[in-house]
C-alpha cells in the first residue's frame, strides 16, 4: 500500500557563530551547510498496519511524514502510496489521506470547531450522509459533544488535539499520518487518543503511521516499529523482537523480614539493599527467575516479590546508543 | 457548496466577530475623509484655474475611498497567510485537495468583503447627510452606477491578485514587511489614494497609466461620478480584465515555483 524507495532529502541551513562580529560578517559572507535530512529511506507498509515511526529529535521523522503526505518534494527516490505519487498527484492523492501534525493546528482559531469541520466537508466534497455518519461517530468516540461548539482558542490542548484528529478523519481517509499526536497531552487524553486510533484501525481498516517520542504510544498501538536516526532507517521490525533482543534483563524487588547482612546471589547484580528491601537485576537467559527466588528465599524470609522487565524507554535508549545517534 | 465559497463564508463569519474593530475603523474613516476634503476645499478655493475635476467630484471620490477602503487598500495584511508560510502551518494547506492560489485568493477576497460589509452602510448613511460641500453626491446615472459596481469588483480582483504576489514573495523573504512597505508607498500614490490621478502632473499620470494600480481606485470611483463616461468605462473594464489575467497568471506561476522548493519552517 505504501512503498518508499531510496527517498533522500537535504536542506540548506544558514549558520553562524554567536556575537555581533559574526553577525556583521554574515552580512557579507554566508556560510551554508547541507543537512541530509533523509538519505536512502526505503520501506513498505501494508494495508491495515499500525506502524510506529520513532527516532530522536531531528532524525527525519517529520520530514518523512511530509514527503509521504505530498507536502515536501524529495531530492531523489520513488514513493508510491495507493498507486499515487504524493507530490506529483498531490491534489488527487491527498483526498485519500488524513494528516495530523501534533505541533500545528488546522482548525480556525476564532470560530467554533464545527465551522472548521464544515469547511473541510466542502473542501473534500464529502457527501452529506457520509459527513454526518462520520461526524457522529467521531463525536461519540472522541467525546466531542460538549466542545464542538466552542471557539478553538478556548479549548485546552487535549480537547483541541481530539478535535484535530477528528478533523483529519472526516473524509474517511484510508491512510492516517499522525505526527506526534500525543505531544503535551495528559494521561487521560493520551489513553483516549490511543484507544481511538486502535478503534479506527480495527473497525475501518485505516492504515496508521504515527511518530512519537512516547514509547507507551508505541507499546499500546504499533505492531511494527521503524526506527530512523540521522536520516537513515536503522530498525524495521516488531516490538517483541526488539524486546527479546534487548529485553532479557529483569529486575527483582523483594521485601523481607528484617535481615542484618546483605545477601548476594551469584549471577545477579545487587542494585540496592536495605535491611527490609532489596533490588537485584539479572539476565533472564543466564539465570531463571525461579532460581533467583529460590536462592533468595533460602537466606531471607520473603514477604513480597515483584519482577519487572526493562522499560521500553530504556531499550530504545540502548538502541539509539548502539547506532550512535 | 464549493470549497471556495465555503472558505469565503467562514472568513465572513470570522470577520463578523470583530465588531469593535469595525466601529473603530468607522470613526477613523469618517475622520480621515473629512480631513482630506478640508484640504481639497482649501486647495480649490485658493486657485483661479479650472481644474480637471470639480470639487463635488473630488468629494465623492474621497468618500468612496473611505467607504470601500477595505476593498481597495493594498497594505492591508492578512497575518494568517503570512503565519502559514513563516510558521510552517502551510503543511496543512498542502494536504488539502484544492488549488492553493484559488484557495488563498478566496480567503483574501472574503476578508475584504467581510470588512467592507460591516463598515460601508453606516458610513454611506452619514456621508449622504453631511452639509455641503462635504456631502457625497449620487452617481451620475444608473448606467454609471452599474459600471461602477462592475469596475469596483474587478478592481477588487486586481487588488487581490497584487496582494497574492506579496504573499508569495514571503516564501523567499520570510518577512512581509518589506514587500508591504514597497507596495504600500507605490500603490498609495499610483492608485490615486492620495490625490485623484487627473490632478497629478502629466508625467506622473503617464506612469500611472502603464501600471495596474489606478484600475483599483481611480478608475471605479471616477466611473461613479461620471468623470469617466460610460463608453470609456467599458474600455477600462477590458483593461481591468487584462490586468487580472496577467497578474493572476504570473502569481500562479510564482506559487508553483515556490512550492516546488518549499521548506516547511519549524520542523
Amino acid at each position: 500500500m505504501i512503498q518508499l524507495e531510496g527517498i533522500s532529502k537535504s536542506f540548506k541551513v544558514a549558520e553562524r557563530s554567536a556575537g555581533f562580529k559574526q553577525a556583521a560578517k554574515a552580512l557579507f559572507v554566508r556560510k551554508h551547510r547541507t543537512v541530509e535530512a533523509l538519505s536512502d529511506i526505503s520501506f513498505t507498509i501494508n494495508e491495515g498496519e499500525i506502524v510506529g515511526y520513532i527516532g530522536p529529535n531531528g532524525a527525519g521523522k517529520s520530514t518523512t511524514i511530509k514527503v509521504m503526505s505530498g507536502v515536501l518534494v524529495p531530492d531523489r527516490g520513488k514513493c508510491s502510496i495507493m498507486g499515487y505519487n504524493p507530490w506529483k498527484d498531490r491534489a488527487a492523492y491527498v483526498k485519500n489521506i488524513g494528516v495530523v501534525f501534533g505541533q500545528r493546528s488546522q482548525l480556525w482559531w476564532d470560530v467554533p470547531v464545527i465551522d472548521s469541520y464544515e469547511l473541510l466537508r466542502d473542501i473534500y466534497k464529502i457527501p452529506r450522509a457520509e459527513y454526518k455518519s462520520n461526524l457522529d461517530m467521531l463525536i461519540d468516540t472522541l467525546d466531542l459533544q460538549s466542545i464542538i461548539h466552542m471557539p478553538v482558542r478556548q479549548l485546552s490542548l487535549g480537547q483541541r488535539m481530539r478535535c484535530e484528529i477528528a478533523a483529519s478523519l472526516l473524509h474517511s481517509p484510508k491512510v492516517l499520518f499522525l505526527d506526534e499526536p500525543t505531544i503535551g497531552l495528559d494521561a487521560v487524553s493520551k489513553i483516549a487518543v490511543r484507544q481511538f486510533i486502535k478503534t479506527i484501525n480495527e473497525q475501518k481498516g485505516v492504515t496508521v503511521i504515527l511518530t512519537t517520542h512516547d514509547m507507551h504510544d508505541i507499546e499500546a498501538l504499533a505492531n511494527r516499529i521503524l526506527m530512523i536516526g540521522k536520516g537513515t532507517l536503522l530498525y524495521d521490525g516488531s516490538l517483541q523482537e526488539l524486546r527479546s533482543r534487548f529485553g532479557t534483563q529483569r529486575t527483582i524487588t523483594i521485601d523481607f523480614e528484617r535481615h542484618g547482612q546483605p545477601v548476594y546471589i551469584a549471577g545477579t547484580e545487587q542494585l540496592s539493599w536495605t535491611p527490609e528491601r532489596a533490588v537485584y537485576s539479572f539476565d533472564n537467559e543466564q539465570i531463571q527467575v525461579a532460581q533467583v527466588i529460590a536462592k533468595l528465599s533460602e537466606q531471607v524470609n520473603l514477604l513480597d516479590v515483584s519482577i519487572d522487565t526493562k522499560p521500553i524507554d530504556e531499550i530504545i535508549v540502548q538502541l539509539y546508543k548502539e547506532h550512535q545517534i | 457548496m464549493s470549497a471556495y465559497l465555503s472558505v469565503i463564508r467562514l472568513r465572513f463569519i470570522n470577520g463578523l466577530q470583530y465588531r469593535t474593530a469595525a466601529i473603530a475603523g468607522l470613526s477613523t474613516q469618517l475622520f480621515f475623509g473629512l480631513i482630506f476634503i478640508m484640504v481639497f476645499v482649501a486647495f480649490y478655493s485658493g486657485t483661479a484655474k479650472t481644474l480637471p475635476m470639480s470639487l463635488s467630484e473630488v468629494v465623492t471620490y474621497v468618500w468612496l475611498q473611505q467607504i470601500f477602503l477595505s476593498l481597495i487598500m493594498l497594505w492591508a495584511r492578512d497575518n494568517e497567510i503570512f503565519g502559514l508560510i513563516t510558521g510552517g502551518n502551510i503543511a496543512y494547506e498542502l494536504c488539502r485537495p484544492v488549488q492553493l492560489y484559488g484557495f488563498w485568493s478566496a480567503k483574501l477576497l472574503a476578508q475584504r468583503l467581510a470588512n467592507v460589509v460591516l463598515r460601508c452602510l453606516p458610513i454611506t448613511a452619514v456621508v449622504f447627510l453631511l452639509p455641503q460641500p462635504y456631502r457625497m453626491s449620487l452617481p451620475q446615472s444608473w448606467t454609471s452606477f452599474i459600471l461602477f459596481l462592475i469596475s469596483l469588483l474587478l478592481g477588487l480582483l486586481v487588488v487581490v491578485a497584487i496582494s497574492m504576489l506579496i504573499y508569495i514573495s514571503v516564501f523567499w523573504t520570510m518577512s512581509p514587511t518589506g514587500s508591504i512597505m514597497m507596495i504600500a508607498v507605490a500603490s498609495e500614490l499610483l492608485a490615486g489614494m492620495i490625490i485623484p490621478i487627473p490632478l497629478m502632473p502629466e508625467w506622473l499620470q503617464k506612469i500611472t497609466f502603464i501600471l495596474p494600480f489606478r484600475w483599483t481606485v481611480d478608475f471605479p470611483f471616477r466611473v461613479y461620478s461620471g468623470h469617466i463616461p460610460p463608453a470609456e468605462a467599458l474600455w477600462g473594464i477590458l483593461i481591468q480584465l487584462f490586468w487580472i489575467a496577467v497578474l493572476a497568471g504570473f502569481g500562479m506561476w510564482c506559487l508553483r515555483t515556490a512550492l516546488r522548493k518549499v521548506v516547511i519552517q519549524g520542523g
